[in-house]
């Protein structure tokens, strides 16, 4: 694939900062819009348009299909992993002021943002295993046809 | 200009301008959710709706064909039906509480609780947040599970993964 410059310049130029927007709203979620779903779909993003225009088997280096398909379950397990914890401290299941007894806020602190990081990990997977399942089939129009 | 895009939609023979289509119908509906202050929503829709929905269905048309098979039914049946759902979908909305009624059901029972004490209990200024990653936490799990759920769903279905097991049953046959 070595037409298309411009794109592939641009796209160069933008993952880093698609990335760097994802982290953002994902760890900035507490105090502006934004959280685990959003931050997950951007960073699927930014995976996602690498492989629109560096070809699918670039992004299938970058961030191979296995890591992708364990990512879904991690973020579920980080998830649930988070109830757990707060259940063997003595708390209800999800229950974050079980992080901090003292000083319960900076527990739900702690608590949402190990559960939005969950969430983030298992969007950003799914959507990029999605997309990788339909990219990985041989497509029937060819690109002269568009 | 919502309702032109859907007409636009429904016209249109080329399904790659329809998937470009649905990508402006859910920028315009993400500026709707903005205007009503659902900023949250709005950055939802404009993510998924407009940005990875529209590559998917383009994935999806790369694998099918370009154009729509025209059909050979009459349309007065579906649009009878279009009509008398949307008829009382409206009669329905006849009913609810003014937009920002304080009466609504939505603001008289926890709402006003999660948003008084979400100040100290949690000590989070995004609310929104608070109220989804803690008061209901154990929904947004349900909410990660059914995306989970939906990615294991897609993956079975579309990737290659009952071939490679198959190839590795055949390399432990032979390997038996």
């Amino acid at each position: 694939m070595r037409h298309h410059l411009i794109l592939r310049v641009i796209t160069k130029l933008l993952v880093g900062a698609i990335m760097l927007f994802a982290f953002y709203v994902q760890f900035h979620g507490d105090f502006s819009p934004g959280g685990g779903f959003q931050a997950g779909v951007i960073m699927a993003v930014a995976f996602i348009l690498y492989g629109l225009v560096f070809s699918l088997h670039n992004v299938q280096q970058v961030f191979p299909p296995w890591l992708v398909h364990k990512l879904v379950a991690l973020g579920v397990l980080i998830y649930a992993g988070t109830g757990i914890v707060s259940l063997f401290l003595g708390y209800s299941f999800l229950d974050y002021g079980a992080f901090t007894p003292d000083h319960p806020s900076h527990g739900q602190h702690y608590g949402i943002f190990a559960v939005e990081l969950g969430v983030g990990i298992t969007v950003t997977a799914v959507m990029v295993a999605i997309y990788y399942a339909f990219a990985g089939r041989p497509p029937r129009l060819s690109d002269e046809e568009w | 200009m919502l309702v032109l895009t859907a007409i636009a939609v429904v016209r249109m023979r080329s399904l790659f301008a329809i998937a470009m289509l649905s990508g402006v119908f859910s920028l315009l509906s993400a500026l709707l959710f903005v205007t009503l202050d659902a900023v949250d929503v709005a950055f939802t829709e404009a993510a998924v709706g407009a940005g990875i929905s529209t590559v998917l269905v383009l994935g999806t048309l790369a694998l099918t064909s370009r154009f729509e098979k025209p059909t050979k039914r009459s349309p007065v049946l579906p649009l009878f039906v279009v009509f008398v759902t949307g008829a009382a979908l409206i009669y329905g909305t006849l009913d609810m509480p003014n937009f920002g009624s304080p009466e609504a059901p939505a603001q008289m029972h926890v709402g006003p609780d999660y948003l008084e004490d979400s100040v100290h209990e949690i000590n989070i200024p995004n609310v929104v947040t608070s109220i989804l990653a803690s008061y209901r936490g154990y929904d947004t799990l349900g909410e990660t599970a059914v995306v989970f759920t939906a990615g294991i769903g897609v993956l079975l279905l579309l990737s290659g993964l009952r071939r490679r097991r198959r190839d590795d049953e055949e390399d432990e046959s032979e390997e038996v």
